[in-house]
């Protein structure tokens, strides 16, 4: 044990390690995260992290209102995928008050569902460029990924914050000149996607991220990662395919869930670009067979709030970054006794301490963001892993350098 | 000597931003208002990576506690004179989150803000137009 200790001490004299605080406030995350990362010489040997930036405390919040503030509640819990929450919510709530939507709305949510998952992943490659110091392909997607929200923007009335759902239904119907505006756009998303994946593909790009950041099968599993990340990793799981909810029942013929075997950025980049091409079929499949028929129930929703009895819930979704989760208790007279979520990057986050051991500084950002981090909804615990040693500070500034330059 | 400073300052602000517990709704149309479909950086406008080279200081989020210490640190490191601006209902006026144990804001209750954009999110026109009257009102 002394023997031990000596060695390490050695060690560090010899190296110098460092400790590098990596946030809150730090211009490669767009959101508070704090990664304290040890590393000897330019390799990553211990990862500390700390959240808790943005935890707003929405659950006990939840407690206090009602079910349809609730509802508007917790899609701010992420602007990304706000559409995943409320449906999660929502399904809850259907199943303990034994209402069922009609065909047609569950039609709509699901095509509300798969536009936000083009939307979010197309967010994410364009970070992922930014990340790799391509800021024109960064551009080029952004400003793809505008058309989408233009379309969100004509259904429901907002870009980011849908407020798509509510009990039983849906809000908006879709005209058959927004379904034809649709279908053009996604003759249109399809072409940009594919010029994107060619990039993707290409030497230089791939050089950068090939082999980086890798968690192999077993790992992803024993982690229990989810989404893209896992089925980067080759673990084939889907809720839409393995718990189909919604439209995804009937939709099963139409998509198919992608892997990769590799495990690195790059598989997980893959994996994301190709689900885009699915989820582009997908709405085609929607609009072809979209049923006729009332969105959402003819009574009132604060009645049928009230007539949601006392009982509890779980609720899936296949949210864009993975598997959501909900637990709803409801108190029988309109109110919550108790929301739990556990969100995706929750998961994933644990899969990043093994993906940056050994790495190197200026692949922190990009292997990070690889997860696609979405921390709004994931600030709730704290993660440390304590181990002493010399703290210096290295300037962010410097670090976004070493990042860009590579 | 100073009326330079002040000019380029008008032609060029520079902008920090800082997520102080926000949903991420905000923080996208910011980048949103950055990319080429609005494209701020026509007006000089720029995203810098450290509050002391910025004028601008863009607030997004209800200002969790644990983001309240930063969040003063942050505004007390931008150098005089500097703008505020709060973008998003939560930032101007802390709600739906108003009531959480954990949340310390509206942004207004802990440091001076000079313009709020409102809306949940505002579109990145609003935030192109906010950023802009707060300038020209306060470096003119
Ligand atoms: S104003 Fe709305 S969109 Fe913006 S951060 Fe707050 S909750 Fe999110």
């Amino acid at each position: 044990m002394v023997v031990e200790r000596n060695v390490e001490k050695e060690v560090e004299v010899e190296y110098a390690r460092l400790r590098i605080p990596f946030g809150p406030v730090h211009p490669a995350l767009k959101e508070p995260v704090s990664l304290r990362v040890s590393v000897r010489g330019e390799e990553v040997i211990d990862v500390d992290m700390v959240l808790g930036h943005v935890h707003r405390g929405i659950e006990a919040l939840a407690e206090g209102r009602n079910l349809i503030q609730t509802l508007y509640l917790i899609e701010r819990i992420c602007g990304i995928c706000s559409h995943s929450h409320t449906t999660c919510f929502i399904q809850a709530l259907e199943e303990i008050g034994g209402i069922a939507p009609s065909e047609r709305a569950l039609y709509l949510r699901t095509l509300i569902f798969e536009m936000e998952r083009i939307h979010s992943h197309l967010l994410l490659l364009g970070v992922m460029a930014y990340e790799i110091g391509f800021d024109t392909l960064f551009m080029f997607i952004w400003h793809v990924r505008e058309k989408i929200l233009d379309l969100f923007e004509k259904i429901t009335g907002n870009r980011i914050h849908h407020a798509m759902n509510t009990i039983g239904g849906v809000r908006w119907n879709l005209t058959p000149q927004i379904a034809s505006e649709i279908n053009s756009c996604m003759k249109e998303m399809e072409k940009a996607v594919k010029y994107v994946r060619d990039i993707f593909t290409d030497g230089t790009v791939e050089k950068r991220i090939c082999g980086l950041g890798v968690l192999d099968y077993s790992e992803a599993l024993k982690l229990c990662v989810v989404g893209p990340t896992a089925r980067g990793s080759g673990v084939d799981i889907d809720v839409r395919r393995d718990h189909p909810y919604a439209a995804y029942n009937d939709l099963k013929g139409n998509f198919s869930v992608i892997t990769r075997r590799d495990g690195d950025v790059h598989a997980r980049i893959e994996v994301r670009v190709l689900e885009i091409f699915e989820s582009i079929n997908i709405i085609r499949a929607i609009l072809e067979k979209l049923p006729e028929g009332p969105i959402r129930p003819e009574e009132n929703v604060l009645r049928l709030m009230r007539r949601i009895p006392e009982g509890e819930a779980v609720s899936l979704v296949e949210a864009p970054r993975g598997e959501l989760f909900y637990f709803v208790k409801t108190d029988g007279k309109g109110g919550l006794r108790r929301l739990k979520v556990r969100t995706p990057t929750f998961s994933n986050l644990i899969g990043l301490k093994s993906m940056l051991l050994g790495c190197e500084i200026a692949d922190i950002p990009v292997i990070v963001a690889s997860i696609d981090p979405c921390l709004s909804c994931t600030n709730r615990v704290t993660i440390v892993d304590q181990r002493s040693g010399e703290s210096k500070v290295v300037s962010l500034d410097a670090l976004r350098r070493v990042v860009r330059e590579k | 000597m100073f009326r330079i400073v002040s000019r380029g300052r008008i032609k060029s602000p520079w902008i920090f931003h800082l997520n102080t517990g926000s949903c991420n709704g905000c923080d996208i149309e910011i980048v949103a208002a950055f990319t080429p479909r609005y494209d701020l950086e026509r007006f000089g406008c720029l995203l810098v990576g450290s509050p002391r080279h910025a004028d601008v200081l863009l607030v997004t989020g209800p200002v969790t506690r644990q983001m309240l210490p930063r969040l003063i640190r942050v505004y007390e490191q931008i150098p005089e004179p500097k703008v505020v601006v709060a973008v998003g209902t939560c930032a101007s006026s802390g709600s739906p989150f108003l009531g959480s144990e954990m949340v310390e804001g509206p942004v207004d209750r802990i440091i001076p803000v000079d313009t709020y954009i409102v809306g949940c999110p505002p579109r990145p026109e609003a935030i192109a137009s906010g950023i802009i009257t707060a300038v020209m009102s306060k470096f003119r």
